[in-house]
């Protein structure tokens, strides 16, 4: 059952997530015509409220919400230092006032869109949230997947990388999980989280073992910060150990897939040959992302009309 | 303090001090209890009817912050004090961390004044340890405690130089005062904010482990043992910490402790949902941490229970979780919080009176915790069975941010009396003014 917000993929339950992915598919087809554009949300306004920059997200999200014909409008409050101090409640009450009909929040640390649709009449979408979630993320990576593999069920998904700080592989260590596939985890030591197990996950530190008869293998994005100094000893011994090749991948099966939720540092992650060439497949995992965010405007953006119906239907029977 | 007579009837007399818990009835003259016992006659006196309820001394509350002066808008010396004794409290020690900090004779003067003028409860000013709780260069213990300082802390923060902490323990045998350690190692915290373990990894949120606390616990138990001074150790949460004090205790170590009510009572789950009112450092930690602590508290490892009452204004808590400020309002929630302690069978009433005020007084070396003849008349009276819910928007902090806000609490602090003056009534509001 499809909730007021969508902040979590631990939220959803497998029903949720499978009419989402449904959804999509209808809303993939309107990206291959001419005239990319359906009145299905037309008089909305959607806010793309990001606290923290991002390119990719915040593309997809204003054109899946344009393709809609919903009006969208980019707010993206300055995070300085200076505004630390500033209520991100006081900014989201704010823009609450201006009446959008769903507000698309991105922030650096955990549990923001939380807190803010804890306060908010508005629908709020997370669009990732410090290493906590990233639900669209994970639905594109399903969307992607299910039409590779055409199912879920069954199959052993390997998350490589930075597990510690990814909200990605949250979301979908949860999504592949409740869809019925087994996700196994690798990362160097210090980046796997205390008691992941717990997320119902087996965590590996040898690639070769994790990746071992997968059919997915999905390597993550390694922040530059985290590249020297205390998670790691240095970038080159991270792509040596951890960093997807040919040669890595034969441990996999032979027709394994390769996602990466972008962008990629080229050679470290991801060798150079497997950015662009299949088994990768990263830039339809980009074009899901516009699918699945249309999917996802659409269903959660409804709130406010339902209110309106109810106003209407409240005066009525005052008469 | 007061020339008045009052004639507390009909309660259940729990004094720690002399292991006393029968039904009766106490009389109190001129500030100081002048009787105890069974069937007193008073009737020129204000009579306080008991109707059963307990009559203890007032709580002594080792661990709380004020805010004063600097921080007046989240709390002040007048309010924190009306705060404590709604609680039952009749005396608070207060942490160093205003702005400026406490590290000066003048600053504990000041706050000493003012607590006269203001403050319903006793307050004993904590100095800092080191000067501006920079953790460099010792405070001039000597005169501090000239000044009516009772214990030495940099709390909030760890004094991360184990040299530094040697030479204030060495210099605190001096002034025969305890030094109070806020034992977290900062580099192992790094920027943790909750509890590591499953709650962490499911919130994403930078996990503080367990073995921060341990590993500074740990090194000043050993600095301790060295130079024989009296390390306290506040707000212990770990299995690992209670641990090692008892062992520390066993070799004949110089320490005493304290544990919170939230840490005897709530788990890391109560931050699930991002609840910035349950971010409290160190952080709730896990069932078996919370075990742990109240099996401490029970043997004696862990001597008292102490709030660590921190207000933060509303604002500042509506903030992201990892900026949102740790530690959350204790006073008036303590006593039924912790009485779970007594549902669950763990203590008896009269024993969980000696951690509430018996053991604190005797931890900072001033009176309280005892209803002997002669002594001050600092008392609680508290029933353990009324039901009620806690609204801290009525409550006397200025602040707000408690993880019990909304909740139904068994057990509350009825009256309190300070220096044989009733200052606080349940049913008729604060009566100090």
């Amino acid at each position: 059952m499809i909730g007021r917000d969508l902040l979590s993929i631990e939220d959803l339950d497998r029903a949720d997530i499978e009419r989402i992915l449904d959804t999509a598919d209808h809303m993939r087809e309107v990206g291959k015509r001419v005239v990319k554009k359906v009145p299905t949300l037309r008089g909305r306004t959607i806010v793309n409220l990001f606290f923290e920059s991002s390119t990719r997200t915040k593309a997809s999200f204003e054109i899946a919400g344009k393709r809609l014909s919903a009006d969208v409008i980019n707010f993206s409050p300055s995070s300085s230092s200076l505004n630390k101090s500033e209520s991100i409640l006081d900014t989201a009450r704010t823009l609450d006032a201006m009446d959008p009909d769903a507000v698309v929040v991105r922030h650096s640390v955990a549990g923001v869109p939380k807190q803010i649709a804890d306060v908010l009449d508005a629908p709020v979408i997370n669009a990732g949230d410090g290493a906590h979630e990233h639900p669209t993320q994970a639905l594109l990576d399903l969307l992607t997947v299910r039409h590779e593999k055409g199912r879920i069920d069954g199959l052993t998904v390997a998350i490589v990388g930075d597990i510690l700080h990814s909200r990605v592989a949250r979301s979908n260590i949860y999504a592949f999980g409740k869809m019925g596939a087994e996700v196994r985890i690798a990362a160097p030591p210090p980046m796997i989280p205390a008691a992941v197990e717990t997320l119902g996950v087996k965590a590996f530190t040898s690639l070769r073992e994790a990746i071992d008869g997968a059919d997915v293998v999905m390597a993550l994005r390694i922040q530059n910060e985290r590249l020297s100094g205390t998670y790691l000893p240095s970038v080159r011994e991270y792509s040596a150990t951890f960093g997807i090749d040919r040669e890595k991948l034969k441990y996999a099966k032979d027709d394994v897939i390769v996602m990466h939720p972008g962008p990629v540092n080229r050679g470290v992650e991801l060798s150079h040959d497997l950015t662009d060439h299949r088994p990768s497949v990263i830039l339809d995992q980009v074009r899901n992302g516009v699918a699945i965010r249309m999917a996802v405007l659409y269903l959660f953006s409804g709130r406010r009309q339902e209110n309106e119906q109810r106003v209407e239907l409240g005066s009525t029977e005052k008469k | 303090m007061s020339d008045s007579r009052i004639w507390i009837r009909g309660g259940r007399i729990l004094d720690p001090a002399a292991e006393r818990d029968e039904l009766g009835d106490v009389l109190i003259e001129d500030g100081v209890i002048a009787a105890v016992g069974a069937r007193l006659d008073a009737s020129d006196a204000e009579v306080i009817d008991a109707k059963g309820a307990w009559i203890a001394p007032g709580f002594v509350d080792l661990h709380t912050h004020l805010r004063e002066p600097g921080q007046e808008y989240k709390e002040d010396i007048a309010s924190g004090g009306r705060s404590a004794v709604a609680g039952g409290f009749a005396a608070i020690a207060c942490m160093a961390n205003t702005q400026p900090v406490n590290d000066d004779p003048a600053m504990t003067d000041f706050i000493i004044d003012r607590a006269k003028q203001d403050s319903p409860a006793r307050v004993y000013p904590v100095a800092a340890a080191t000067r501006g709780l920079e953790g460099t260069v010792m405070t001039e213990m000597s005169a501090l405690v000239d000044a009516g300082a009772v214990a030495f802390s940099d709390d909030g923060k760890t004094i991360m130089n184990g040299g530094v902490m040697r030479r204030i323990l060495e210099y605190s045998r001096l002034v025969n005062a305890p030094v109070i350690t806020h034992g977290e190692d900062c580099h192992l915290v790094a920027n943790g904010v909750v509890n590591e373990g499953p709650v962490s990894t499911k919130l994403g949120l930078p996990g503080n482990p367990a073995v921060a606390e341990e590993v500074l616990v740990v090194r000043d138990l050993i600095l301790a043992e060295l130079t024989g001074a009296h390390l306290h150790v506040a707000h212990v949460s770990t299995r690992g910490a209670v641990a090692a004090i008892r062992q520390a205790r066993e070799r004949g170590v110089n320490v005493t402790a304290e544990a919170a009510p939230h840490h005897l009572t709530l788990t890391d789950e109560a931050v699930l949902g991002y609840n910035t009112n349950a971010k409290v450092a160190p952080p709730l930690r896990s069932m078996a941490d919370v075990a742990a602590c109240r099996e401490g508290l029970v043997d004696g490892t862990i001597d008292a229970i102490a709030t660590d009452h921190a207000p933060h204004a509303v604002h500042e808590k509506d903030l992201d979780f990892t900026e949102a400020p740790p530690g959350l309002i204790g006073f008036e929630t303590a006593f039924p919080v912790v009485l779970d302690l007594v549902r669950g069978g763990e203590l008896s009433p009269i024993e969980l009176m000696r951690r509430m005020s018996t053991n604190p007084a005797k931890i900072l070396k001033r009176p309280g915790g005892s209803l002997a003849v002669g002594a001050p008349a600092d008392i609680a009276i508290l029933d353990p069975e009324v039901s009620w819910t806690y609204d801290p928007i009525k409550g006397y902090s200025k602040s707000r941010n408690s993880p019990w806000a909304g909740q139904t609490m068994t057990g509350r602090a009825t009256a309190t009396i300070v220096g044989g003056r009733l200052v606080y009534d349940v049913e008729r509001g604060m009566l100090y003014s």
